[in-house]
């Protein structure tokens, strides 16, 4: 019924709060491109609900005006779970951070996951401890110097896109920050995906973190340093859109220049609706500066979805059994009567 | 057993009729002991006993066979009269092997009827028990007690010859035998067991032939054999008139959440984390899905607790369950449902503490951790059931203070009403109290919508995600009130922690006043709360029956307290608690009313027994 609806616009979804985020800190560009894309969606206002942890990040749904709850450290995935399931018929979008999922949050991630509960899940990756003024996060590149590590972290990142697919997603994308016409594709295309939709956004941190993802955002560098994914189309990248990845005798991917006798056809073809997982894996594991860092959906196939499965069993329960008789159930089991 | 076809039993048998009786079947982890003790509880509550029970098995679900850690016993007092314990003292001690016998012979009451199974006693068995000698064989051992050595393993084997059982299987049915003997000896009608067993083994027709001849073998060796020299009869009790059934606590939550949403019109999430002693309220629950329930097994105790709090703001009764480590692990989203003012309901199981400590033994030391356990300053209402079936009513009343008063509830249960059963008079549905649910569905002010707006009662109203034109954001930051912004000034936060502490201080004045059974004044007032009841009741009623001042309150609305608590304390000379813990409400007692308490704690996996309560009473009362 959404052509009844009156035309939302971005400023329907902006609350009346002021938003505090440091200057030209990279979340402002992902509220922006957020109230873009919810208008369009034909879904009355009434009908999102912004769930997040803590972290920078976190404080988003304050600033957006649908209905919003600002849980506690790692714990959004749990929440809106919890709210799915009580209110199904709500559009829950969970925002959350690297340490706020991956790390204090990472089971719950993991489990929403897996679980394919219809959340869309947008991880603000800055690779840092913002809030807490600058420690190494569990996606900081090993070596991070920071304020809790100050001759180098010693530990191994994880790879948000891997864990996903890992968990068994259903759909996995990433985009950046200031990318924004490509962020709102992303976005848009998480908001349809029935199930749990994984998003990590490249998210500038600009005072504890500035430029950890210059490579991938700065307009002159980025294009020899991401791959846009497009269905059907080879994985072609470079200022001059003259390189490609494919596959090797052993089924490793491999970077190769365009000119040297090697034709399209020869690269690696996308396609996000592989049943097989294991494309969208070796995407993910595809690292600068060793090859272009994949943008856009990863993976997106249908599974069953969990609230879904979950409401099911309600209703068949109701019909094989009917409508539950108080009554009845007091009474089952062995009774007797005390004159 | 039917009068006409009873032959008549050897001469010199005698039958007494008893007014008490306590049974106890002890056996190995997987001798069917706890099976053996249910089905006992449900022909004697059949017939019209009041009956109590206390199941009590080891964490481990399968002990090294033999040995004294994989014991596992089931107890059932059953009555002509009313009873609130499953007693101090067992009667009858059935021991399936040396280490049964070994852990519950201290429990028999001198000149009790022991009946043990002597084909066990070998000498490996004897070895595990950690006996240098056979019992059976020493004069002293078991002296005072009236023993009877029932080679049950052969005689078991025996019944089911023929139907071409394994030995293995064969054994398996020593249970009934056991059963069949007591049922003769108390004159039980074995008819529920046999319905039961024929339902329960349809598909095994052999397996259940087997025990059926097991259960006939039984009540006829009783029957036949000299030993059994009295036979005895408790006659039902005379309850309040009504329909009844047997109840465990566990299934009373379980109903009673069913209930909630029932009558309250709204779906009920439950989100749970398999935890000993208050898994089975999940499993209850989660065969009720056509009374508007719906369950989520999380992946852990924090998850249960934060999609407990999510389920509450998508505007469902939103329920979760655990026990003490579990409720531990929740505490920090315990926090965020108190500052979002959501109405939730926790459910504590307690059990042995602290850490993981005894997980199948019963505790109530929990009662600080859900007072006190969350960080700043965050009361909630607490609430203790007393009985396997005051877990329903307690249920009932934890929703509706949630969300009459928009706030979290802690129902405090322990394992020991949990697993424990009781008869049950079943409601009428006409008789349940409503539980009134008001979501809004305008703005509450010409300038939109303020969800900290609050009523009278400092009440917050329970807007639903989906209504238009509410659309409001709450979280675990400071709030203002009235508009819900992020408002961190001083002023706000001594507001809103003063509030909030008296919207749930002002529950007491929608509660009961609390009632003291016995005399308004006097020498002694003993205070109760929880699982405790039954004992303490018990203990107090035989007191005054001896002629003394004492009285007995038991306190179900721990926070806020009834209004009248302190003036009810305040009327007797002395005041004792005892808890099975080291003191957790005598503390809170004394610090909030200055009142001098004497605590009579108890703190090993066991409820009281009556003469433990009952002559601390007595101590002080001679003083």
């Amino acid at each position: 019924m959404s052509s009844l609806l009156p035309q939302l616009t971005a400023k329907d979804f902006a609350s009346d709060q002021e938003v505090r985020w440091c200057p030209r800190c990279g979340d402002y560009s992902i509220l922006a491109q957020m109230k873009k894309v919810l208008p369009e969606l034909g879904i009355p206002r009434e009908k999102f609900c912004f769930v997040s942890g803590i972290g920078c990040s976190s404080r988003f749904p304050y600033y957006m005006n649908t209905y919003g709850f600002h849980g506690i450290h790692g714990r959004a995935p749990a929440v809106a779970t919890g709210l799915k399931l009580a209110n199904p018929d709500m559009q829950v979008w969970v925002i959350t951070g690297d340490g706020d999922a991956l790390s204090i949050g990472g089971n719950h991630l993991m489990h929403a996951i897996r679980r394919n509960i219809d959340l869309n899940i947008v991880l603000f990756n800055n690779q840092i401890y913002g809030l807490t003024k600058g420690q190494y996060s569990p996606t900081s590149p090993r070596g991070s110097r920071t304020k809790s590590t100050p001759y180098g972290s010693v530990d191994n990142p994880l790879c948000p896109l891997s864990v996903a697919i890992g968990c068994e997603a259903t759909f996995v994308a990433r985009s950046v920050d200031v990318d924004i016409r490509h962020l709102a594709g992303v976005l848009t295309q998480a908001a349809h995906h029935k199930g749990t939709s994984f998003v990590e956004v490249y998210q500038d941190c600009n005072v504890f973190n500035s430029g950890a993802f210059r490579y991938a955002s700065k307009k002159g560098e980025k294009e020899d340093h991401v791959v846009y994914l497009e269905d059907g189309k080879p994985l072609i990248f470079g200022k001059n859109r003259d390189k490609g990845v494919r596959l090797n005798a052993y089924g490793r991917p491999e970077v190769v220049e365009l000119s040297s006798g090697i034709s399209e056809d020869d690269l690696l073809f996308h396609d996000s609706k592989a049943e097989d997982p294991s494309l969208a894996f070796l995407l993910a594991r595809m690292r600068y500066p060793d090859f272009p860092e994949p943008l856009g959906v990863l993976r997106n196939v249908e599974r069953p979805v969990y609230d879904e499965s979950v409401r099911q069993q309600v209703q068949e329960a109701t019909e094989r059994l009917g409508e539950g008789d108080l009554d009845a159930l007091f009474n089952s089991g062995d009774t007797w009567i005390v004159e | 057993m039917s009068a006409v076809d009873t032959p008549s039993p050897p001469a010199g048998r005698h039958h007494e009729t008893l007014d008490t009786v306590v049974v106890r079947f002890a056996g190995d982890s997987g001798d069917g002991m706890q099976l053996a003790g249910t089905q006992f509880t449900n022909v004697s509550a059949a017939f019209g006993n009041d009956v109590s029970t206390l199941p009590d098995f080891p964490a481990e679900i399968r002990a090294p066979a033999g040995t004294i850690a994989g014991v596992s016993g089931f107890q059932i007092c059953f009555s002509s009269h009313d009873i609130y314990t499953p007693g101090d003292e067992v009667d009858t001690l059935v021991a399936m092997n040396p280490a049964a016998l070994k852990s519950n012979l201290q429990d028999l009451k001198r000149g009790g009827t022991l009946i043990v199974n002597e084909d066990a006693f070998e000498k490996s068995n004897l070895q595990k028990a950690g006996y240098d000698s056979n019992p059976l064989e020493d004069g002293e051992a078991l002296a005072g007690y009236r023993v009877h050595r029932v080679p049950m393993t052969r005689l078991t084997r025996d019944s089911v010859e023929g139907l071409g059982l394994s030995q293995r299987e064969a054994d398996r049915c020593k249970n009934f035998f056991a059963l069949g003997l007591v049922y003769w000896l108390y004159d039980r009608d074995p008819k529920p067991t046999e319905e039961w067993v024929k339902a329960k083994f349809a598909s095994k027709p052999v397996i259940a032939e087997a025990n059926l001849r097991a259960l006939k073998g039984g009540s006829n060796y009783g029957f036949s054999t000299e030993s059994f020299t009295v036979h005895y009869e408790v006659p039902p009790a005379r309850l309040a008139p009504g329909k009844y059934r047997k109840i465990t606590g566990n299934e009373a939550l379980a109903m009673g959440m069913a209930t909630a949403a029932k009558v309250s019109g709204l779906n009920l999430v439950f989100s749970g984390y398999p935890i000993t002693p208050a898994s089975d309220v999940l499993h209850e629950l989660s065969r009720l899905k056509n009374f508007g329930v719906t369950t989520f097994q999380a992946e852990d105790e924090i998850a249960a607790m934060s999609a407990t709090v999510g389920a509450a703001f998508g505007g469902a009764l939103a329920v979760t369950a655990s026990s003490g480590p579990g409720i531990c692990l929740k505490g920090e989203a315990m926090g965020l449902g108190m500052i979002t003012e959501l109405p939730m309901v926790i459910i504590d199981v307690q059990r042995g503490g602290p850490s993981t400590g005894l997980p199948t033994k019963t505790e109530q030391s929990d009662l600080l951790l859900v007072m006190f356990g969350r960080n700043g300053e965050s009361p909630l209402p607490v609430l203790a059931a007393a009985t396997p079936g005051d877990c329903f009513w307690t249920m009932q009343e934890a929703l509706r203070i949630a969300v009459e008063f928009m706030t979290p509830v802690v129902l405090l249960s322990d394992g020991y009403i949990a697993n424990g059963a009781e008869p049950w008079r079943v409601p009428k549905v006409d008789d349940l109290q409503p539980i009134r649910v008001e979501h809004p569905v305008e703005p509450n002010t010409e300038d939109g919508f303020r969800p900290y707006l609050r009523d009278e009662r400092l009440v917050r109203p329970w807007a639903v995600p989906g209504t238009p034109g509410l659309e409001h954001r709450v979280g675990g930051l400071e709030k203002a009130d009235i508009t819900g912004d992020v408002e961190y000034s001083p002023e706000n936060h001594q507001h809103m922690s003063d509030v909030r502490r008296r919207k749930v201080e002002g529950i007491a004045r929608f509660i009961p006043e609390q009632e003291v059974d016995g005399p308004e004044s006097g020498d002694l007032l003993v205070v109760s709360w929880g699982g405790t009841f039954g004992a303490v009741r018990t203990a107090v009623r035989k007191c005054q029956e001896a002629g003394l001042s004492v009285a007995h309150a038991h306190v179900r609305y721990l926070n806020p307290f009834p209004a009248n608590l302190e003036t009810v304390l305040s009327r007797y000379r002395h005041v004792l608690i005892p808890e099975l813990n080291l003191g957790q409400l005598s503390f809170i007692i004394r610090s909030r009313y200055l009142t001098d308490v004497i605590s009579l704690n108890k703190i090993q996996g066991k409820p009281f027994k009556v003469g433990e309560v009952a002559s601390k009473i007595k101590e002080i009362l001679s003083n």
